[in-house]
């Protein structure tokens, strides 16, 4: 017997309605599924359209992209690109010398040459080029704008002793004799020392010879070249402007607040007492005032701390408040690091016979940087706008140029003004913008993201 | 048996090796340290105070401060002493940043939920709000307010008017300014009162519901406590209201209220710019709820409006509260930006105007970051108490 109304196989799929898919399904979703909707993408669009559209004419096709002075700009409509080229070396170098205008330039290309690397995951010579980036090119960095030749006086025997008394030798590249056998002298003479004390407390004396070596040759690596004469002019810091002093605020900034987050970060996990209070109180304390306030701290107060603090140029006391102020945040970052590393890793270090700085160099702090490299690259795009604060302590960095161009009369047109900030904001935007595209990528690379979690729910 | 005498083993290692010890010595080290340092910026400073001869001590306060301040919240003139100049500076600094604090909250609510709408246009244009206001340095947003926008506006003889009673130009905006009679007192403290009555009310009400699970409504007795009886009072004490237009006279404005550019720059850039930051914060505890949790809402019989608010909302806002308070502590912070403009806030009256007049940096920028850190101190004790109370209670 056979039952002709039983269906023996499943109804062929239905294609689906014709409003749930293809470009009309996604229109009727995502722009017009209920009246409110409607009404908000009206709303939406029409800002959308009054937003962009008058920026893109003004931008473009409006602007002015030819012409010497202020004449060609003086009926637009739009942006007055001329303005921009005319100006460009300024707010690129402020008023560096025109001549010598080789050595920013050297700086930015050697600058990208090592960071691109850096920042590419899979690129190889990792430990090099941070050991080029974050050592060496800070010092030639340093000499190269500047021109170096510091020509230091005394070490700290010459303090006591006039050298000049018992050696007559020449200078050799800039580098004066009698600093020079100060140093030898002096660190001759403090290794001995400290060989002696070490030798008392019970450590072996090859050790601390081995540990003194190396800090006075650090010492005098560091010096050396800032020392020596490279036939370089002097630039003071007062010429310097424009993004040169932005990007050097900003990378000296992260440079010093690494160690100095590092060093915070561990006292404030310390368990010694006095160490992590006085962590606390410092960190706490430069993360609860404004960078305003630092900056007037260091261009105001600094000079009176310091003997012969009114000689330390404004730029260097600008660097020196910004370095304190993003070493605080620097070292809540790393904290975070810190706490994220298991406990079974400082353990499994103990377990070896690690003591606490071969704990830290070699286990924790590697695994905890690395970590946190999208917070140390968001602390970046902070310190990089920051940066702008610095012009009203009457440094010029890119914005206080554009600023400072304004008021030039060979350019003033009724659009001066808003092709200084749309030029302003165009490079901040590229330079913010790449950067948190990056320490996304870092994140997502790293998968810590929780941009992971949100992918997972959606 | 016999008791073995146990030999104890001469440890080899110097005393110095002993955790204790060591850490007793490194802890003395950096005492010494600090207070040998704190020693030498001590001397030099009393050195370079002297060379230079900088007046020290506090007597600056009571010295009469020769400067007017464009915004006061209570009365200022020349004539007044700088310790009223820091007065005014820190209610300024204080009254932008409470607004500020409050449009941002605002805003960045709207765009971090219109980030996440199914409207395809609302969640791009939020999106490309976020994204270009938290890449641009804020005191470049700041110039560009009032540098570009409101500088821009037209002069005083051109105001765009609204309805002939408000009128908007390069002077800032002009409002009609309401004048009270003498028993407004009475009014405001009553409304106060109702305030404070409604909260006790509702912290009451909730508590009833969470023993018994009875709702109870409260807002119609909240409504007479806060809005009909000061409007009694209002009326019964015949305090009355007279307006005082602002009217063109020759080239600028009198009468009314005026609202100061550089006030209207700094609110706009400072709420704005952290809006984007809290949208982001939004966001990211709007996702972090899991849809479980909605979905389950909805599978009780919950509307969708009760489910965001009983549901979604309080979790979501314990992943919000710990980093919204940091961008609050940021826009307090930020709004010192307001000296590159000159809006009189704290930095500008008295880490600007006061020091360059007294020369006396290291009272006047001491008490300037110790106002700041004191009010981030407060602020950061007030939000984790409030976190504490949200966050989730294990039972």
């Amino acid at each position: 017997m056979s039952a002709a109304f039983v269906r023996m196989e499943p109804l062929p799929p239905q294609p689906a309605p014709f409003a749930a898919t293809g470009m009309w399904g996604w229109l009727s979703r995502r722009l017009f599924a209920t009246p409110g909707d409607i009404a908000m993408t009206i709303v939406g669009f029409a800002a959308f359209v009054l937003i962009v559209l008058p920026l893109f004419r003004f931008l473009v096709f409006d602007a002015v992209w030819t012409g010497k002075d202020r004449e060609a700009c003086v009926n637009a409509a739009g942006a007055c690109w001329p303005f921009v080229a005319a100006k460009f070396n300024q707010f690129v170098y402020g008023f560096y010398p025109y001549e010598e205008l080789w050595r920013p330039n050297l700086v930015f290309a050697a600058g990208m040459l090592l960071l691109v690397p850096l920042l590419i995951p899979s690129a190889p010579f990792k430990r090099l080029n941070a050991i080029l980036f974050f050592g060496v090119y800070p010092i030639a960095g340093f000499v190269l704008l500047t021109g170096g030749n510091l020509d230091p006086q005394r070490f700290v025997l010459g303090r006591f002793i006039r050298i000049s008394d018992y050696v007559d030798l020449d200078a050799w590249r800039g580098m004066r004799a009698t600093f020079w056998i100060d140093f030898a002298a002096s660190a001759l003479l403090i290794t001995l020392a400290v060989a002696i004390v070490a030798r008392i407390f019970g450590t072996r004396i090859s050790a601390s010879l081995k540990a003194m070596a190396v800090i006075f040759l650090a010492l005098a690596i560091l010096i050396a070249p800032v020392d020596a004469d490279f036939g370089l002019r002097w630039v003071e810091t007062r010429e310097w402007g424009g993004l040169l002093v932005t990007l050097v605020v900003a990378i000296s900034g992260i440079v010093a607040a690494l160690p100095i987050g590092i060093l915070l970060a561990l006292g404030r996990r310390s368990e010694m007492r006095l160490v992590r209070w006085a962590s606390i109180a410092f960190i706490e304390f430069w993360r609860g005032v404004p960078l305003i306030t630092v900056l007037f701290f260091a261009t105001y107060m600094l000079p009176l701390f310091l003997p012969g603090g009114a000689n330390i140029e404004r730029l260097v006391r600008a660097l020196i408040g910004v370095a304190l102020f993003s070493g605080a945040y620097m070292a809540e970052v790393v904290r975070g690091g810190l706490q994220a590393v298991p406990r079974h890793q400082y353990e499994s270090a103990a377990a070896l016979g690690l003591g606490y700085w071969k704990t830290m160099g070699l286990i924790v702090l590697p695994q905890a940087l690395t970590n946190v490299i999208p917070g140390i690259v968001n602390n970046f795009i902070g310190l990089f706008k920051d940066t702008t604060l610095v012009q009203i302590v009457a440094i010029l960095d890119l914005l206080g140029q554009v600023r400072a161009a304004f008021s030039d009369p060979n350019w003033s047109s009724p659009t001066t003004l808003y092709t200084g900030f749309a030029f302003a904001g165009i490079i901040y935007f590229i330079f913010c913008f790449a950067m948190s595209r990056y320490s996304l990528f870092l994140e997502r690379r790293a998968g810590t993201s929780a941009l992971r979690v949100e992918g997972a729910m959606r | 048996m016999t008791d073995v005498p146990v030999r104890r083993e001469r440890l080899k290692a110097s005393w110095i090796f002993r955790p204790g010890v060591r850490s007793a010595v490194i802890q003395l080290l950096l005492v010494g340290l600090l207070v040998l340092v704190g020693w030498f910026i001590y001397r030099t400073t009393r050195q370079n105070i002297i060379t230079q001869r900088i007046p020290i001590g506090f007597d600056f306060f009571w010295i009469e401060s020769g400067f007017s301040i464009s915004q006061t919240l209570i009365p200022f003139s020349e004539s007044n002493t700088y310790a009223r100049a820091f007065l005014v500076g820190l209610l300024n600094t204080l009254f932008v940043s409470a607004l500020g604090v409050f449009l941002a909250t605002v805003i960045g609510f709207l765009v971090g939920i219109g980030r996440l709408s199914h409207n395809w246009i609302i969640a791009r244009l939020c999106g490309g709000y976020v994204e270009i206001i938290r890449n641009l340095p804020l005191l470049f947003q700041i110039l560009f307010w009032y540098l570009a926008v409101l500088a821009a506006l037209p002069v005083p003889r051109q105001s765009i008017s609204l309805f002939g009673e408000v009128f908007i130009n390069n002077r800032g905006i002009l409002i009609p300014k309401p004048m009270f009679g003498e028993c407004i007192g009475v009014v405001a403290a009553l409304a106060v009162a109702g305030i404070a009555l409604s909260l006790i009310l509702a912290t009451l009400a909730r508590r009833h519901r969470i023993r018994t699970g009875a709702g109870m409504k409260t807002w119609p007795v909240a409504l007479l406590f806060v809005l009909v009886a000061p409007l009694f009072a209002f009326f019964y004490l015949k305090v009355g209201v007279a307006v005082d237009h602002p009217v063109l006279k020759g080239f600028n404005f009198i009468g009314g209220m005026r609202v100061i550019p550089e006030f209207l720059a700094l609110l706009i850039a400072l709420s704005t710019y952290t809006a984007g930051f809290i949208a982001e914060i939004v966001r990211a505890g709007i996702l972090a709820v899991p849809r479980g949790q909605t979905e389950a809402a909805s599978a009780l019989g919950l509307r969708r409006s009760s489910v965001l608010r009983l549901v979604v909302v309080p979790q979501a806002l314990r992943v919000i509260v710990p980093p919204l308070t940091s961008q609050y502590l940021n826009l307090i912070k930020n709004s010192s930006l307001a000296v590159s403009i000159g809006y009189p806030d704290l930095v500008s009256v008295f880490a600007g105007t006061t020091l360059n007049n007294t020369g006396q940096a290291i009272e006047i920028l001491g008490i300037t970051m110790l106002v700041y850190l004191f009010i981030s101190l407060v602020i950061s004790f007030a939000m984790n108490m409030y976190n504490r109370r949200i966050a989730l209670k294990e039972r």
